[in-house]
């Protein structure tokens, strides 16, 4: 063989990310089984078409479970099933008899989530500054609330995770709610900001009404809405 | 105990020099042993407002190198007993203020002087923070006009931050404010920021206010300090805050236009 010729490529093997459906199991009847996967294929057809999926039994705690039936009854309603995750000794023995793959759990679900093992609540820790934030200067508090005794001037920027209080003039910008807290709030004597934001909802100083420029104020979101509205008693009363 | 003064506003044009000039030459009328030292490496303008740039033989780069001694740098004013200026290098750059050496140049000073006034560039850059670095108390020089006191504010941030009192953990600088090129008439039209607003947003003390005034820009040309106008407003505001920075009850003029109740009164 000469060293010109080029061998004739015979495969590659490349790794690769596909999208797959996960069939979660809370049952082990075969008969509901069938009727719950045809009622739920029959509502997309073609968008189950041929799809390939992978059966999650984390939530089957028994051991006699009929899967090589399970199997022929997504088969019978056009699915794929390439594997199995969450299985326990017997349900892997049967897995590899009707060559399934076994994967991995993605995130522990239902089974581990007893209310026993829920996690305590963190205590919110709340940060509080007793300087006027300046020009440039930024504030974070990744913890709980943030309170600020002084003014937030214009150019200088508060986040937290939680509310945002400024017992001052708030001039710059405030982002409260920064991990996705759509129930975060911010608080001020004198509304005039920059930017207020809650969770990622925001709004400038231009879109800032005449009711509450120079007024203490307050902003929340209502239905996913940014509201910013001036803290006086007719709107204490209503919220 | 001698104190280091520094005189900033990040913003350039506002009338730092001039302050730094009207204010040393104030405390040295006072009988104060002043020197006033010029930090705007590259951009040497101190010596020209107080007159004495045809003395300059060495500057404050050449200290910090040890090209020549304190006392070879050290212009004596003419004028006035007490002052001293130290002038900065026209021809290198703010990189040449190492913090050693203006930290062992300001030691030498505080054996000599009661007061030493720091003149500081314009900006936020080296030049800048080595002005107000070592400083015990700050004049924050502002205009009535947004962009001025957004960047004083940013100063003052900086001054309880980026400082050798700030970053050791001790008392932190005395901060003094003054608003110069003050308009009181424009300000009663809303036209210009009023003394108050100023003072609700940089949320420090206010030490003074400095009229617009043609004196300031007649005595910049002729290379006398302000304050050695004592008959004309802005001189005798300069020597008003020299006052009250000693500790003096005076009252606050030239905030409020005199004739400004009357034409209000009678609708202009």
């Amino acid at each position: 063989m000469s060293l010109s010729t080029p061998t004739p490529t015979v495969l590659e093997i490349k790794g690769s990310l596909l999208p797959v459906m996960i069939v979660q199991l809370f049952d082990t009847d075969k008969e509901r089984i069938a009727a719950a996967l045809q009622e739920k294929v029959q509502k997309a057809p073609n968008f189950f078409l041929n799809a390939t999926v992978i059966l999650d039994l984390n939530a089957i705690q028994t051991p006699d479970l009929p899967l090589s039936d399970i199997v022929q009854i997504a088969r019978d309603n056009g699915l794929t099933p390439v594997g199995i995750r969450g299985a326990n000794d017997e349900h892997k023995q049967l897995a590899a008899q009707l060559s399934l793959g076994l994967f991995p759990n993605g995130k522990e679900i239902q089974k581990n989530k007893s209310p026993e093992k829920e996690a305590t609540p963190q205590p919110s820790n709340t940060k509080i500054v007793s300087q006027p934030v300046r020009s440039g200067q930024q504030v974070v508090c990744l913890d709980g609330d943030l309170v600020i005794l002084s003014s937030v001037s214009h150019g200088a920027e508060v986040l937290a995770k939680r509310h945002i209080h400024v017992y001052g003039a708030l001039r710059g910008r405030a982002l409260a709610g920064v991990n996705g807290d759509t129930q975060a709030r911010i608080f001020c004597h004198h509304m005039d900001a920059e930017i207020v934001s809650i969770a990622g909802n925001y709004q400038v100083n231009e879109d800032l009404t005449e009711e509450v420029r120079g007024k203490a104020a307050q902003v929340f979101l209502e239905n996913d809405k940014l509201m910013v509205h001036a803290l006086n008693t007719t709107n204490m009363l209503k919220r | 105990m001698s104190k280091i003064i520094a005189v900033t506003s990040g913003k350039g044009g506002v009338g730092k020099t001039t302050t730094s000039a009207a204010f040393a030459t104030g405390l040295a009328l006072r009988g104060y042993k002043t020197v006033v030292i010029d930090f705007d490496v590259g951009l040497r303008n101190l010596d020209l407002i107080m007159g004495c740039e045809r003395r300059v033989v060495y500057d404050f780069v050449n200290v910090i190198n040890g090209e020549g001694n304190l006392n070879q740098a050290l212009i004596k004013d003419k004028r006035v007993e007490s002052l001293y200026i130290l002038p900065a290098s026209q021809t290198r750059d703010k990189d040449a203020l190492s913090q050693e050496g203006v930290e062992q140049v300001l030691a030498e000073l505080r054996d000599r002087f009661d007061y030493i006034i720091c003149d500081s560039p314009a900006g936020i850059e080296h030049g800048a923070i080595m002005a107000m670095y070592y400083a015990d108390e700050a004049i924050i020089v502002t205009n009535p006009e947004v962009s001025s006191v957004r960047d004083s504010d940013r100063v003052i941030g900086l001054l309880s931050s980026k400082t050798a009192r700030a970053i050791e953990g001790k008392a932190p600088i005395k901060e003094h404010l003054l608003i110069t090129r003050y308009l009181p008439k424009r300000v009663n039209q809303g036209d210009m920021l009023s003394a108050a607003d100023v003072q609700d947003i940089l949320a420090i003390p206010l030490l003074g206010v400095i009229p617009e005034s043609s004196v300031v820009l007649q005595s910049s040309n002729a290379g006398t300090p302000v304050s050695l106008e004592s008959n004309t407003d802005a001189g005798q505001a300069y020597l008003d805050i020299v006052s009250r920075f000693l500790g003096e009850d005076c009252p606050m003029r030239f905030v409020n236009d005199k004739k400004g109740l009357l034409s209000r009164l009678f609708g202009n």
